[in-house]
């Protein structure tokens, strides 16, 4: 088996036990990204010298006796909306074009801590607001499944370096499906923890009550190896949970007999595509099989999460991106030089005709935002700034939080009966490029399965049960309440014994 | 609160105050910069205060305990859950485009603070609507020179911790909102709150105000309320809301125009000129568009917690002024001189006043003697030379008849340049106390050599013998001037 096959779990042993040195590993991953990134365009920065010489040091603390790290000399692909100071972050805008953090995302230090490779920063949707990754300021991202068709999104260029075999692992961020849509469309496993299981420090917000990091990998015991790592309190992000860390890897084995899992009859209505349904009947035969039993379970108010989840975001969107005006960092619209000499004349407190901008301050932020923020992005801002504006708060946002708690009620109603709910991750299999980008309210529908997770705060997990006749990648998603990671990981490792979809991997040219 | 119109103005002026109030932390509210005012800009900063992506807000607990304390002096009620919330607008010193402040609940509400004219001209309590936390945002600074627009921005105050305080309109002239705004800042300088600096901007004021006109028929006229804002000390407070009665009450007579009619109007105080000026419309027109932060949890306050807060508040200026003048019968204004000078000096003055035992005298000493050699000196009564001992000895002396009381300040003087123990003193200056008998040879002498004024004297003029004190002292500056009179009449009587 070539290196950039195998699992994370098995290079961190071969590393450990010397049979593989880091700098072979990172040189393979590092080399494979070469070899195929131009097909894929997975990747916004490639940290080939300092990830060399990351390996070279972890090989000579290994070589010298000394101690090495959880994840010593793996490596990793991060999302581009997580900081790091040794690479651009740009959360793919043109905004943040060449913007460099004066810190690491606590996500980046532990990983670093644990003496894990960053090799790379990964393609998104920009500032993770799309399920396509077509709304990229640097291109979208191909499906190593077929070049022509989406990824999915946000974490789009995660979930596509994870499949092409040209990072291990990766870690993304989930808003309302960003890690478990491209997963399930990419054929690998994406978690997303309960909110406050990860620390958010560093990671840059979207939606800051459902932003939530997460591992993808190929498989659940990968994503329960680098979970383990990431996860846990920060004092440094006050959402943070003080709720200890389990060995996630450690319990992974425990069989799944008496396990109930949930089955959501409106999930199987309008829209869900046939072979996307016959997939994922056949994991709960599957996981009948193994032990568990399914149960009807109804979530009342799921038909609400779409307009509730694209209320919320917006909302949050609309001022967490106020700060990229232009006046600090980021993208700053040229001077025009005309009305500028009019500001000279100590005119700059009147308004200024030309233009009908209040004052050239206001030209400014006005103009850098223009140009710095892509569509998608402005659609949003305008719709939450809309929604929070005097007289709207009540029939929109306000309304929409008493919407979420219903939701989070469904959800804890539904658990009382089942431990798990399984489903769909999106309604159909990777689209076309293009295929939606003229209806945004097509493309917001592809989060249908998925908001719901967010807007309770629970977990929920992604992996492949099946393929289409055209050989695209079915995904499954599981849902648990909140820090059922142990057992979301459990039931998709017990899964993933059973099956072989997620060994499967894409031919890709050469 | 009636309004009727005082008899000196055609109307009553009606005043409520929005007071910022910068909290003495030793760093930021949401991150752990330091607050020292001062500092190079730009350099008391971190990913979190500058607004930097990713970068997310931490409350910092002791600013929540001092504005509790704060809030507890103001008999407010304090709310038993709090949250924070989101005010948006862009300005280049709001890095992140919105300020973390609190909207429909407040930590603390319904509150009161009486304040009254120290010579008892009027007395009043004002009602607190409010009080909030919120984060300060940062400075910018204009530089227009040579016609070149150059702005540059500090972020070295972005984040510092801010109370906003918001009293109803209960004031009803510019003189009580100075005296009101003074008994704000005591109190909150005692409470440790605030060092409530104007001029190094950790205290604000704006001040919202408006005329209640009584027409010829008894109606009641309201004129638009005007916010004024860029007041620098209480006085120019005092000035501008002066001026914008004034201005108010010819603009109504002008046109009439009443509360309702237009907008509410911002006006910028203009200290040099002594004028207020029209600000832009413009912000009134803005929606900040609240909305609850979500980086930062509720904050849930306990019972216990309180009572913490208060059992570590300390006596308050109101209770301490009436505790002073009941404890040691001293009238309210003495006690109000006092207690205007911080608690350290109120200290220093109940140790005196115990040693003496008598408060009325070692008012008199802190007022004459103390209060006007720190004036002098400058300085704070913590680095005081003297200490209460040493004056309260002073005292005893003069008590016990050993020199008089200008004598003691000379003591008091000498004790102060030199150091040296009030005992020492006295006796380098040659002070001993006169004896009997060597008081009586000297008014024998006085006598003797003064025939006109024991002959007064026996006349029935015994202010005469006043005459011979002066000789007296002359002859030996220990002597006691009453001991010197009464002696001198007593031997004239018996002749």
């Amino acid at each position: 088996m070539t290196i950039v096959a195998r699992s994370a779990v098995e290079l961190v042993a071969a590393v450990r036990t010397g049979e593989l040195s880091a700098t072979a590993c990172v040189e393979a991953f590092l080399g494979r990204i070469a070899a195929v990134d131009g097909h894929v365009n997975a990747f916004l920065a490639v940290s080939r010298e300092r990830a060399l010489e990351q390996a070279a040091a972890i090989d000579g603390r290994r070589a010298a006796g000394r101690p090495l790290g959880s994840l010593a000399g793996l490596p990793v692909a991060v999302k581009d909306a997580l900081c790091t100071t040794d690479m651009p972050t740009t959360c793919a805008s043109k905004m943040l074009a060449g913007y460099r953090p004066p810190y690491d995302a606590e996500v980046v230090g532990r990983l670093r801590r644990a003496d894990a490779v960053i090799v790379g920063k990964t393609n998104m949707d920009e500032f993770a607001m799309g399920g396509s990754n077509e709304n990229s300021a640097f291109g979208p991202v191909r499906n190593p499944w077929d070049l022509s068709r989406t990824p999915g999104g946000s974490s789009g260029g995660s979930a596509a370096c994870v499949a092409a075999d040209m990072a291990p692992v990766a870690i993304g961020s989930d808003t309302g499906g960003s890690i478990r849509q491209p997963a399930g469309l990419c054929g690998i496993t994406g978690l997303k923890p309960t909110y406050g299981r990860i620390s958010r420090r560093g990671l840059v917000a979207f939606a800051s009550s459902l932003d939530q990091i997460g591992p993808m990998a190929r498989s659940a015991a990968d994503c329960a190896l680098v979970l383990e790592t990431i996860a846990g309190h920060d004092p440094g992000d006050a959402t943070s949970l003080g709720d200890a860390v389990p060995g996630y890897t450690t319990l992974l084995d425990e069989p799944l007999a008496g396990l109930r899992i949930g089955r959501v009859k409106t999930h199987f209505g309008p829209g869900l595509d046939p072979a996307v349904a016959e997939g994922v009947e056949q994991a709960f035969a599957t996981f009948e099989a193994a032990g568990a039993t399914i149960h009807e379970v109804e979530l009342p108010h799921a038909d609400y999460g779409i307009p509730t989840y694209y209320l919320i975001a917006p909302c949050e969107a609309s001022s967490n991106l106020a700060r990229y005006d232009g006046a600090h960092y980021g993208h700053r619209a040229k001077p025009d030089g005309g009305h500028r000499a009019a500001a000279g004349n100590g005119r700059q407190h009147e308004p200024a005709a030309a233009g009908g901008f209040d004052s050239p301050l206001v030209e400014m932020y006005c103009r850098s935002r223009a140009e710095g923020f892509g569509p998608e992005v402005k659609r949003r801002i305008m719709l939450g700034t809309y929604a929070l504006s005097a007289g709207y708060y009540d029939a929109f946002y306000a309304k929409a939080l008493r919407v979420r708690r219903l939701i989070q009620q469904d959800y804890l109603t539904a658990f009382q009966s089942v431990d798990l709910i399984a489903g769909p991750v999106s309604p159909t299999p990777a689209f076309k490029l293009g295929e939606k980008t003229g209806d945004p309210l097509a493309m917001y529908l592809v989060d249908m399965y998925t908001v719901g997770t967010n807007l309770a705060g629970i977990g929920g997990i992604s992996f492949p049960c099946g393929f289409t006749p055209t050989g695209l990648p079915i995904g499954l998603q599981l849902q648990g309440p909140a820090l059922s990671e142990p057992l979301l990981l459990r039931a998709a490792h017990r899964y993933q014994q059973l099956t072989e979809w997620h060994i499967r991997r894409p031919a890709l040219p050469a | 609160m009636t309004s009727r119109p005082a008899a000196s103005e055609p109307y009553t002026t009606v005043i409520g105050l929005e007071v910022h109030v910068q909290l003495q932390t030793r760093t930021k509210l949401f991150c752990g910069c330091p607050t020292t005012f001062g500092a190079a800009p730009n350099t008391q900063v971190c990913p979190t205060c500058l607004g930097l992506p990713g970068s997310l807000p931490v409350m910092n607990r002791q600013a929540f305990a001092l504005a509790l304390r704060a809030a507890l002096a103001l008999n407010c009620r304090i709310a038993t859950f709090t949250k924070w919330d989101r005010k948006n607008y862009f300005y280049p010193d709001l890095p992140k485009g919105y300020q973390i402040s609190q909207y429909d609940l407040p930590f603390s509400a319904d509150g009161w603070l009486e304040a009254a004219d120290p010579k008892g001209a009027f007395a009043r309590r004002v009602g607190i609507i409010r009080v909030h936390l919120e984060e300060d945002a940062g400075k910018s600074m204009h530089d227009e020179a040579a016609g070149v627009a150059d702005s540059r921005i500090d972020l070295n105050r972005a984040g510092t911790p801010l109370c906003e305080i918001v009293t109803q309109p209960d004031l009803r002239s510019p003189q009580e909102a100075r005296v009101w705004l003074n008994e704000l800042k005591l109190l909150l300088v005692y409470l440790g709150v605030s060092d409530c600096n104007m001029q190094e901007g950790s205290l604000r004021v704006d001040a919202n105000v408006n005329l209640h006109i009584l027409r010829p028929d008894g109606s009641l006229a309201k004129t638009p309320i005007v916010e004024i804002k860029n007041m620098n000390s209480f006085r120019s407070v005092e000035r501008a809301l002066a001026y914008e009665a004034s201005r108010q009450w010819e603009e109504w007579q002008a046109t009439g125009a009443e509360l309702g009619s237009a907008p509410k109007q911002t006006r910028g105080w203009d200290d040099p000129a002594g004028v207020t000026r029209g600000q832009r419309h413009k912000e009134e027109s803005s929606d900040y568009r609240y909305f609850p932060e979500p980086d930062l949890v509720p904050v849930t306050v306990s019972a216990e917690q309180i009572a913490e807060v208060r059992a570590g508040m300390g006596e308050p200026p109101g209770e301490l002024r009436a505790r002073l003048a009941d404890r040691w019968r001293i009238s309210d204004y003495d006690a109000d001189v006092l207690v205007n000078q911080g608690r350290d000096l109120v200290a220093w003055f109940e140790a005196l006043a115990t040693l003496t035992d008598d408060g009325k005298v070692a008012s008199n000493w802190m007022q004459q003697d103390v209060l006007r050699t720190l004036n002098e000196r400058g300085g704070t009564i913590a680095g005081f030379p003297v200490t209460p001992t040493a004056v309260a000895d002073i005292i005893g002396r003069i008590t016990r008849g050993e020199f008089d009381t200008s004598r003691g300040r000379e003591i008091f003087a000498a004790v102060l340049e030199t150091g040296r123990s009030v005992a020492d003193v006295v006796a380098a200056m040659g002070i001993a106390a006169v004896g009997d008998d060597e008081l009586e040879s000297l008014c024998r002498e006085l006598l003797a050599a003064n025939p006109r004024i024991v002959a007064d004297v026996q006349g029935g003029k015994e202010q005469a013998a006043s005459g011979l004190i002066g000789q007296a002292k002359k002859k030996n500056p220990n002597v006691n001037p009453a001991r010197v009179r009464e002696k001198c009449l007593d031997l004239i009587r018996r002749g």
